[in-house]
């Protein structure tokens, strides 16, 4: 897990994960299937990571699948950090 | 004389549907072979007499799901195939959950919980949640499902206002229960599933309900037709949301339209992505399927395209009751997902929650050879009311025609008389009656009287009829959010939006989408001192999250300077709903001039 993984996973922990559920988040978690992030709130997810790293996520690559795990959401910021840098 | 669907099978008329009525794609003779002679002449003496209930007697729609179905012989049939998201999995039979539920019912009345108080379940999809609704139902208590995903605001406003007696939930969800307990007096058991002692808090009880003893014999309260069964909290325009009073009579309706429109037979593995936390979960997640006897098969589970072929594919699921924006997800992720399992155990597809476009019909049959059937109803109405019926050819983007015994029509929205003329919008409107209709609102009866007029029950959407008899609909007819099938009501929305220390105003209006057909959007003036940034943005969009639930989280705000109003004052939400529509404001004279 590299940097934007970690921040990921810390922002998830701290604001998606309800008190009382002691789940640790790795970077395989099922998130959506796991219930911990649903369709809604993956909105204000993207939102955090669009103003975290200065990207633009296009609606077509913010899937469920995309959003499922730590390491599935690091590796969608980090083709969109690239695409950013290379236009 | 009725005639009841075997009857009309038997006497030949079985798979000679016109071809004009007989679709492409139908490949066998459903459960409703003719739709113009059942609609003529019926009357829900079909449903008593096959569900063997007689006027006057008792009725229990706990026993009539689990008790009934063991002495038909069904005892050793599962009834419930479970798993969750990591793949843990049980497996229950009739008898299981006969046993069960009378094991939970048994431990709610030594509680001292009386027929006719309210019990909440506020669970994810775990088996305790099902056999649980059951139990509290044998009892003679009134199960009160909450969806888990609501925050400690929303789930203090429907426990307040049902002056809810016990909770059953689960460890997880505790913390939103122990922060507003002290406000709720009424509330005198808090009930955990899956606790050991040692994590109880203060006035917590543990049960585990495969660890207590089993009770074979329960003696069934005996509920009568108009006996409350199910409270269902739905939203409306104005005020907090509604308690929907549902009566036990109401398993006629969920019986027989479960058989009729989602056309399940005896061999079917059934599965409906609802959850009871909403009324399709029960309606339809339990009563619909357990009364016909029928194996449903529970995916506890977020959105994962791959995980959902394949549990289709594992659990070889044959009905498939589906949502729209599942639907559109679904479609998202391609065909490809889906070509890589075997689906062909599906034989029918029914999708529920909001109206289903022609393209996600069209999409349906390229990815499944099947087309999804829509179908049409609501909170209030118990039971599908206009649907596309198997057997019947299917016109994609319609909502179909009524279920026989149900008198529907548009209204015209001044005079409420029905619009005669195809293809003219109106309201669409019931007339009142069926098993499964409400009976009242909970503490609200005026707000229930408000929803009739000229002695029709007007369902607040608009729809036109075509030359065929098909429903087509248009939208909402009031200021209610539909998100991803969830009514969401703009007050309680607005009103949470009140508890962010920078919110002077709000206004919580529909935006489209092209997944969800209807997002929350916020309009929102801040108080002195505040500036509008990101970081306010999504600050807001986390408080709503957390206080309410995640679909009525606003998917964008607008910071705006004022909020158009009347002249007296009153937020007019419609012109910011157009705008965001694109339609027009229409007239504007009560608008005050700023």
């Amino acid at each position: 897990m590299d940097e934007v993984g970690k921040v990921v996973r810390d922002y998830i922990t701290r604001e998606y994960l309800q008190e009382g559920d002691d789940r640790e988040i790795t970077e395989t978690t099922a998130l959506i299937s796991g219930g911990i992030v649903d369709s809604f709130s993956m909105v204000s997810l993207l939102r955090f990571l669009e103003k975290k790293y200065s990207i633009h996520i296009p609606a077509e690559a913010a899937t469920p699948e995309a959003f499922d795990t730590v390491q599935s959401i690091e590796a969608l910021v980090h083709r969109f950090q690239r695409t950013e840098v290379s236009v | 004389m009725v005639r009841s669907p075997e009857a009309i099978r038997h006497s030949g008329q079985a798979g000679v549907l016109s071809p004009d009525e007989r679709p492409d794609w139908a490949e066998s003779v459903s459960n409703l072979p003719s739709y113009t002679e059942l609609s003529s002449g019926f009357d829900w003496s079909v449903a008593e007499h096959e569900l063997g209930h007689k006027p006057g007697d008792p009725i229990n729609i706990g026993w009539m799901c689990s008790d009934r179905i063991c002495q038909l012989g069904m005892a050793k049939k599962p009834a419930l195939l479970w798993e969750d998201y990591q793949g843990n999995e049980k497996r229950f039979t009739y008898n299981d959950i006969r046993t069960l539920s009378n094991t939970i019912a048994h431990f709610l009345l030594g509680l001292g919980i009386l027929p006719g108080e309210r019990v909440c379940l506020f669970m994810d999809r775990v088996p305790e949640l099902y056999i649980g609704f059951l139990g509290i139902l044998k009892m003679g208590a009134v199960a009160q499902p909450l969806f888990s995903a609501f925050g400690e605001d929303s789930l203090f406003v429907r426990l307040a206002d049902a002056g809810t007696s016990a909770i059953v939930t689960q460890k997880k969800h505790a913390h939103k229960v122990r922060k507003i307990r002290n406000r709720l007096p009424n509330l005198k058991y808090v009930i955990l599933v899956d606790a050991d002692e040692a994590s109880l808090q203060p006035q917590e009880i543990s049960f585990h309900m495969e660890q207590a003893p089993r009770v074979e014999d329960f003696a069934v309260y005996p509920t009568k037709a108009e006996s409350p069964s199910v409270l269902h909290y739905t939203s409306g325009t104005t005020g907090q949301p509604k308690g929907a009073q549902h009566v036990h009579y109401s398993v006629l309706s969920q019986y027989l339209t479960a058989k009729w429109v989602l056309d399940l037979r005896p061999d079917d593995i059934y599965w409906c992505n609802a959850d009871p936390g909403w009324v399709t979960g029960t309606s339809y997640g339990i009563i619909g399927p357990w009364a016909n006897g029928v194996t449903q098969a529970v995916l506890d589970s977020g959105f994962n395209a791959e995980r959902w072929y394949q549990f289709i594919e594992k659990r070889r699921v044959t009905v498939w009751y589906s949502a729209p924006t599942a639907i559109r997800l679904l479609m998202k992720e391609g065909t490809e997902i889906a070509e890589k399992h075997n689906l062909s155990s599906l034989r029918h597809l029914a999708s529920v929650g909001e109206p289903l476009n022609a393209e996600a019909v069209v999409w349906s049959q390229e990815a499944f050879g099947k087309p999804f059937h829509d179908t049409f109803w609501q909170t209030e109405t118990g039971c599908i009311v206009i649907t596309n019926f198997p057997g019947m050819p299917v016109k994609p983007g319609s909502m179909g025609k009524p279920f026989p015994g149900i008198a529907a029509t548009v209204l015209d929205p001044k005079t409420y008389e029905p619009v005669n003329q195809p293809g003219v919008a109106g309201l669409i409107a019931l007339r009142p009656g069926w098993p499964s209709q409400i009976r009242s609102y909970w503490n609200n009866e005026a707000g229930f009287k408000a929803k009739f007029k000229n002695g029709w029950y007007l369902c607040g959407d608009r729809a036109s009829i075509d030359r065929d008899g098909y429903f087509w609909f248009m939208g909402r007819d009031d200021d209610v959010i539909n998100t991803g099938g969830h009514l969401v009501g703009p007050f309680e929305i607005e009103s949470a939006l009140l508890g962010c220390p920078s919110v002077a105003e709000s206004a919580a209006v529909a935006k489209p989408d092209p997944v969800n057909m209807e997002v929350v959007k916020a309009y929102v003036t801040l108080k002195r001192g505040f500036t509008r940034s990101d970081d306010l943005e999504l600050e807001i969009m986390n408080h709503i999250r957390k206080r309410l639930s995640p679909l009525a989280m606003p998917q964008e705000i607008e910071f705006v300077d004022s909020l158009p109003k009347t002249r007296s004052g009153k937020i007019v939400r419609r012109i910011l709903r157009c705008k965001e529509f694109h339609e027009p404001v229409g007239d504007l004279s009560t608008i005050m001039d700023d």
